[in-house]
């Protein structure tokens, strides 16, 4: 048996995305820059993308520019707007960012750019005073993610998007862990710009967008055709954006009962594992947050092994974030919220998704009440 | 059965992970992460770099096998490296080998495994462990194939280590090792092995270790009556036998003979002195749990390359034993291992220890 509780990481595909990615890479192999027929066929399945993306957050179809992932969309808006602000050089992001904002601020910094990490409290919320005491009349971008990817906090965006708007600078949220999970609506979030993915949701990967508030002045990041009204060039992935704009659709369809399925399963699965295993604990708030994310601390255990041992007996969880070998490494979403070094490498991230059950949930409780206490009478035998 | 290979991505423990499986075994491979692979230059020819972990994750896909990379960072630190540090400052040549197989691979490694329930560890040493009929103990003997032998490497071993201890490879010579991997198909089998100290990949010790913040204090260079013929910046340089990179313009060949980190000096002679009949080991661990008795005969190998030279064993006290070589041997370089063997056995092992 097999049991998957990472869907932060990655999601299965719906049957409905899987047919229509193998349906549209069959039959539209058209250019969509193309002035013929083929090119207009290809062209309108974007078309058709554009609008049930758009639909999924509430914005404008022209709006929606459709990148590789979560990882171009995060570069385009911090890297776009870095380019054209000229004398606004100074760009904020919090201290729990996913690496593909934090490393492009790092890389920016070394580019001239003033950057400033923006702290969050013990319980993985950046404070609207902690935004207020760094931003300065010289802050271009404000990037902070709606929902954490390794804790699930939601931060309170609109709150933080009018501090910053107060201050002139824009305001960006990685919605990547959001969307799909959560009603995401830009105009209730009053962003400016707002990064998706479509493997997080039951899309296929290699897929993501940003969306770009009408207005929003940003240099593409991508230079060549004049795909995408000029903002990103390259052949787009036609078949995979297809497939993002039907994940999409079925996400905004079933966003409330599937929240509120995965709440339950979440609750029982956090509920359980507090109830059965002595030494344990949530990390981070526990509301408001993403209904298909906890993250657990299991005292004396190292979490790389019980990673491993979970893997062994069938269940794929996930911990901190994954370096370029696969290793783990302290998270540093728990380092930022002050959790003790221990405690950072003590702790598992599960995270459900559409095809888990109430019974798989019971069958992880079990084993890992076995998994931890095994460990942990190797750890006291003094090994 | 379930066994845990630790998996370098070299050719050989390639290899015992593929056996293993082959025979039907649960065969569970991890490879070691053991410095920070995200900076610093790329590392080349050398094991556990971020391509070779790559090649033992491609390894264990082909034959199918999970597999997983665990960071050991710290602990490689807190007992490889700063053992190495810490023996070149002290004047001695280190074998951060051993440290690697005893207190890392056979220590934190099979401590994990143990949390994965497995039964053994396997690596792909040239050695081999069995099973005393008579006496219910392990022993530790040479690989088979005699050029590749790295029993010197796991002398430290003891009885409740070597109970969960495989070597598959240690039965079979390279070239079978080698055409085994091509008959399974393993991407690694024409792979080049490592000769250099993994974290040292340009072969630059003391490059390595002033990073590490070795002092390069400036001290003498004596002849062996003491005169003082030159200057070094730094103990941790040099190494007992070295003849290059002395400095020194001298109408015979001058090796170094002696090394005083107190003194800062370094002792330097012709060939002749760097040889020696006797030398004194300490920390000696006995395999089977017991010292052969003062009078002994048997072999001693003084490093990795050596041969193995005919000694009798002269004295014990605790873990200090004295043996006394039928020949003299060259460059005795404390520090270092020496390991005795009773034919292919391996008795036992121990530090070498100043002399003067
Ligand atoms: C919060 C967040 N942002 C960005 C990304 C990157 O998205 P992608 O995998 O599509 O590049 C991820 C996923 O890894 C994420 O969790």
């Amino acid at each position: 048996m097999r049991i998957y509780f990472d869907h932060n990481a990655t999601t299965p595909p719906a049957p409905e995305v899987i047919d229509e990615v193998t349906s549209r890479l069959a039959a539209e192999f058209g250019n969509a820059s193309s002035i013929h027929y083929f090119g207009q066929r290809a062209k309108a399945v974007l078309d058709e993308a554009r609008s049930q993306v758009a639909g999924l957050i509430g914005a404008e179809p022209s709006e929606i520019v459709f990148t590789s992932g979560g990882t171009e969309a995060d570069n385009f808006a911090l890297r776009g707007i870095a380019d054209v602000s000229a004398g606004r050089l100074h760009l904020l992001a919090s201290a729990i960012e996913h690496e593909a904002v934090l490393n492009t601020l790092k890389a920016l910094g070394r580019h001239g750019c003033r950057t400033t990490i923006i702290p969050v409290d013990q319980t993985g919320i950046v404070r609207p005073d902690a935004l207020a005491a760094v931003l300065t009349d010289e802050t271009a971008l404000v990037s902070i993610m709606h929902a954490n990817n390794e804790i699930g906090t939601v931060q309170p965006i609109a709150e933080l998007a009018r501090i910053a708007h107060a201050r002139g600078a824009l305001v960006h949220t990685d919605a990547v862990q959001s969307a799909g999970k959560i009603p995401v609506d830009v105009k209730t979030l009053g962003v400016d710009l707002l990064s998706l993915s479509a493997h997080k949701f039951n899309g296929p990967k290699g897929a993501g967008a940003l969306w770009i508030k009408r207005g929003t002045r940003l240099a593409a990041i991508l230079t060549g055709g004049k795909h995408e009204r000029n903002r990103r060039a390259g052949t787009e992935n036609v078949p995979a954006i297809a497939g993002f704009g039907v994940a999409a659709r079925l996400a905004r369809a079933k966003l409330a009962s599937e929240g509120a399925r995965l709440a339950a399963l979440r609750n029982r699965l956090e509920e359980g594992i507090l109830a059965r295993v002595p030494g344990t604990a949530v990390n981070g708030a526990r509301e408001p947050r993403v209904p298909n994310t906890t993250n657990i601390s299991f005292e004396g255990v190292e979490a790389e092994s019980l990673l491993i041992a979970l893997d062994l007996e069938g269940v794929a969880v996930s911990t901190g974030s994954a370096c370029s070998s696969g290793t783990l490494e302290p998270s540093h979403v728990l380092r930022a919220m002050g959790l003790p070094t221990h405690r950072t490498q003590n702790s598992i991230r599960m995270s459900l998704g559409f095809g888990n059950t109430e019974a798989e949930v019971d069958y992880v409780v079990e084993r890992l009440a076995g998994v931890v206490g095994k460990l942990r009478s190797l750890t006291r035998a003094g090994r | 059965m379930r066994i845990v290979v630790a998996m370098s991505g070299g050719v050989d423990s390639s290899v015992a992970a593929a056996l293993l499986a082959r025979q039907g075994h649960d065969v569970i491979g991890l490879s070691m992460q053991l410095y920070d692979q995200r900076e610093g230059q790329p590392r080349f020819g050398t094991c556990c770099t971020i391509d070779d972990l790559h090649d033992a994750r491609r390894v264990a896909a082909h034959i199918g096998i999970p597999h997983y990379i665990v960071n050991f960072e710290r602990q490689f630190s807190e007992t490889v490296i700063s053992n190495f540090v810490e023996e070149y400052a002290a004047g001695r040549t280190p074998i951060p080998c051993v440290h690697c197989n005893g207190d890392l691979k056979f220590a934190t490694l099979v401590a994990r495994a143990e949390g994965l329930g497995a039964d053994f560890v396997a690596t792909g040493h040239y050695a081999r462990v069995e099973r005393d009929g008579a006496t219910g103990r392990y022993l530790l003997k040479r690989g088979v194939d005699a050029a590749k032998d790295q029993s010197y490497f796991l002398f430290t071993l003891d009885q409740a280590q070597l109970a969960h201890a495989m070597f598959p490879v240690g039965t079979l010579d390279k070239a079978a090792v080698r055409r085994h991997a091509r008959e399974l198909g393993l991407q690694v089998a024409e792979k080049h092995e490592s000769q250099e100290i993994c974290f040292v990949p340009d072969g630059d010790h003391a490059a390595f270790l002033e990073r590490q913040g070795a002092a390069a204090a400036a001290g003498a260079i004596r002849d062996i009556d003491g005169r003082v013929i030159g200057r070094h910046d730094g103990v941790h340089r040099f190494t007992v036998g070295q003849r290059k990179g002395l400095g020194l313009s001298s109408p015979i060949p001058l090796y170094v003979v002696g090394i005083d980190a107190v003194a800062n000096t370094v002792t330097v002679g012709p060939r002749a002195a760097l040889e020696q009949s006797e030398l004194t080991a300490s920390g000696v661990n006995w395999i089977a749990g017991v010292a052969p008795a003062p009078g002994a005969r048997l072999t001693a190998r003084i490093r990795h390359r050596h041969r193995e030279a005919p000694a009798t064993m002269t004295g014990i006290e605790g873990d200090t034993v004295h043996v006394r070589f039928d020949e003299p041997q060259s460059a005795v370089a404390p520090g270092q291992a020496a390991v005795f063997y009773d034919g292919d056995v391996v008795l036992g092992g121990g530090w070498i220890a100043k002399e003067i």
